[in-house]
């Protein structure tokens, strides 16, 4: 009976945030940081939110978990084998679910609490929930610090003396000590040196296989997240301008802004070089966004109609939406 | 023709309360005129480290250069830029005319409290001996070549005031203002966008070759080196470990680490369905001690000689050289 359910579902989110432009002035204007947004996770499965700085991807990560409250639209995750709607829980309500739903940050330098030693940071998730006995706890610990690759004797260190990698291992075992359903991966590897990049998006793809769990795995890189998502969304400015499944997002990529993200990442071929899309100009400032789409401003193919009418997402193909006026 | 900046085995140590970090560690390359030598390596590894040697900017304390010589072909005559004294006349006048930099962060680099047009005339006016009117009208231009809008409202905006892809234009546009010869960019797209990433590079490229300047372009990425190098240095750890033209190194690498890297980008395969091969192991420490081959505590191929012996840059083809003691026997040929 639960098993058509989704894990997650967004539907119509919004998150927008007052700014005031001078200290004294009394004159607001509002961000639409997250504009209408729609989507679904299925259990154990992952999806790809990618957008350059200031898209709302973040926002959108932090509003699932409830981190932030939406100022409209529904979050609901599947608990029990029963949709909970969370976007109206109080903070004590959020507490009890919180275990499922947990969010691995970019920076792992300032992501964990340089007082506390890894052993503590780890112990700490479940004596906060009461899980277990003090020896359950002691082997979840220990178990979950294994799948991570890191040692017991790393118990009683602390941050400092781990590299980069090994801190973000660390967070990861964080995430997923209590064994969440729901794990938002905040560009996880983003911080990490290329080489060390592979290991993580290795070890988050395995743990995923081994603890059954979802993603939402935001990221700026279409690449990174190919390799780990089922599905991708394309984020412009506060809404999803292309989503679908991962492989006919990349062989066949329906929206302007999809296509100049995919051919604008440098390939480590030399040959390669020669079909790439620049985008003219910045990013529209999201106090202020263009009529009609909103990417139009920068799309080659604008036309009138861009100017006027925002395109609504429309279906392209088996699960592939986009928002543009046009086939392409 | 003699190549317009030949470093001959640099050493730049750093002596600091946790012991000896050996930041560059007895590096040789060249780089032709009009060409762009790409430097690629993680973080640590000594392409920074490499670039402020060059412009004579290492802080000492706790900074040294131990030895090495660094030959630059000046308007004046071959010069070597370690023999001069770093805040001297004859530095004075290279660095930021002859030789400029731009750097990672634009926010930081510009300076806050003054226009950026102010900024780039200052670097006319003292370099270009031109007066304050002329170097004006030589900065709206420069601002109007690197591709930003209204040049002359731009003039005069703070740099809180502009996107972080036109704060970077602005540091290209001051960077190139005195027409140096040299150009190094020190990860000059790490912290924008890839779309605007992709802007920076086509306008790189395009004022090279409209200016004619040599480029050291330091990156972590190797896509962008792909893109943009004629030759490449990889380094690891203060050492270059592989040296050859682009199409060598991304068509035949030769060096593990080298390999490595290209493995674990997930942009090597396509398809994206191939798991990604990382690099086991994390790098280590410049204060740590590696006995032998610097990368051998990592290599998947590293055998009982290379914990002892420590491999110079053997030949492998023509102009492709590893420092790999696999391709030791290969010398001969």
């Amino acid at each position: 009976m639960s098993s058509n359910l989704p894990l997650l579902e967004v539907k119509n989110l919004k998150k927008y945030f007052n700014i005031r432009h001078k200290i004294f002035s009394r004159q607001k204007s509002i961000l639409k940081a997250v504009d209408d947004v729609t989507f679904r996770i299925e259990e154990g499965e992952t999806l790809g939110l990618v957008g350059e700085s200031g898209c709302g991807k973040t926002t959108v990560g932090r509003s699932v978990l409830r981190l932030y409250k939406p100022t409209s639209g529904q979050i609901q995750i599947k608990l029990d084998s029963s949709m909970v709607d969370i976007t109206n829980l109080s903070g004590r309500e959020l507490m009890p679910l919180r275990k499922s739903m947990q969010i691995i940050f970019q920076d792992p330098y300032s992501s964990l609490n340089p007082r506390m030693t890894i052993g503590s940071t780890l112990r700490e998730p479940l004596f906060a929930h009461k899980w277990g006995t003090k020896e359950e706890q002691e082997a979840q610990v220990l178990r979950i610090l294994k799948a991570v690759g890191l040692k017991e004797e790393h118990l009683k260190r602390f941050p400092h003396e781990f590299s980069g990698g090994q801190r973000q291992r660390i967070a990861i075992a964080r995430a997923l000590v209590l064994h969440p359903k729901l794990v938002v991966a905040d560009e996880p590897v983003s911080a990490l040196d290329v080489s060390i990049q592979a290991q993580v998006l290795n070890l988050l793809e395995d743990l995923q296989k081994e603890f059954n769990f979802s993603y939402l795995f935001v990221a700026h890189n279409l690449f990174v997240v190919r390799h780990i998502s089922q599905k991708i969304a394309v984020m412009y400015l506060g809404r999803i301008a292309e989503m679908g499944p991962t492989e006919g997002l990349f062989n066949k990529p329906r929206h302007p802004y999809t296509m100049a993200l995919l051919s604008a990442i440098p390939l480590p071929d030399p040959e390669k070089k020669m079909n790439r899309i620049v985008l003219q100009g910045d990013v529209p400032n999201p106090i202020h966004l263009p009529r009609g789409c909103r990417f139009h401003l920068r799309c080659r193919y604008a036309e009138k109609e861009c100017q006027e009418r925002e395109p609504e997402l429309r279906e392209v193909g088996e699960g592939h939406t986009v928002a543009c006026h046009f086939d392409f | 023709m003699e190549p317009l900046l030949q470093v001959r085995n640099l050493k730049t140590y750093f002596y600091t309360e946790e012991g000896t970090g050996k930041a560059v560690d007895g590096i040789s390359f060249n780089i032709g005129e009009e060409k762009t030598l790409g430097v690629v390596g993680e973080s640590g590894c000594g392409k920074s480290v490499t670039a402020l040697s060059i412009l004579g900017l290492i802080s000492s304390p706790p900074g040294r250069i131990l030895e090495g010589e660094i030959l630059y072909n000046s308007r004046n005559g071959i010069i070597d830029l370690l023999k001069q004294k770093p805040t001297g006349e004859l530095m004075r006048s290279i660095r930021g005319n002859e030789i400029a930099m731009i750097f990672q962060e634009p926010m930081t680099s510009l300076n806050p409290v003054y226009t950026v047009g102010d900024q780039i005339v200052e670097a006319v006016m003292l370099h270009q001996r031109l007066p304050k009117s002329q170097a004006k009208e030589k900065a709206t231009d420069m601002l109007k070549s690197v591709g930003i809008p209204a040049p002359e409202q731009r003039f005069k905006a703070y740099p809180h005031e502009l996107s972080g892809g036109m704060r970077q234009r602005v540091m290209i546009a001051m960077a190139l203002s005195c027409n140096p010869k040299l150009l190094i960019a020190d990860e000059p797209t790490t912290a924008l966008d890839v779309t605007i990433q992709a802007q920076v590079l086509e306008l790189l490229a395009e004022l090279k070759s409209q200016y004619k300047t040599s480029m050291m372009f330091i990156t972590h990425d190797l896509g962008i080196v792909a893109n943009i190098a004629d030759e490449i240095i990889v380094m690891y750890l203060g050492k270059i470990v592989e040296k050859a033209s682009v199409k060598d190194l991304f068509y035949n690498p030769q060096h593990p680490y080298t390999q490595g890297l290209l493995n674990s980008l997930p942009t090597r395969d396509l398809s994206g369905k191939k798991r990604l091969v990382p690099i086991s192991g994390v790098v280590p420490s410049p204060y740590e001690k590696v006995e032998g081959c610097v990368f051998h505590p990592r290599c998947p191929l590293a055998f009982s000689d290379c914990s002892s012996v420590v491999p110079d840059l053997y030949v492998c083809t023509k102009d492709h050289y590893a420092a790999c003691l696999l391709k030791a026997n290969s010398k001969e040929d």
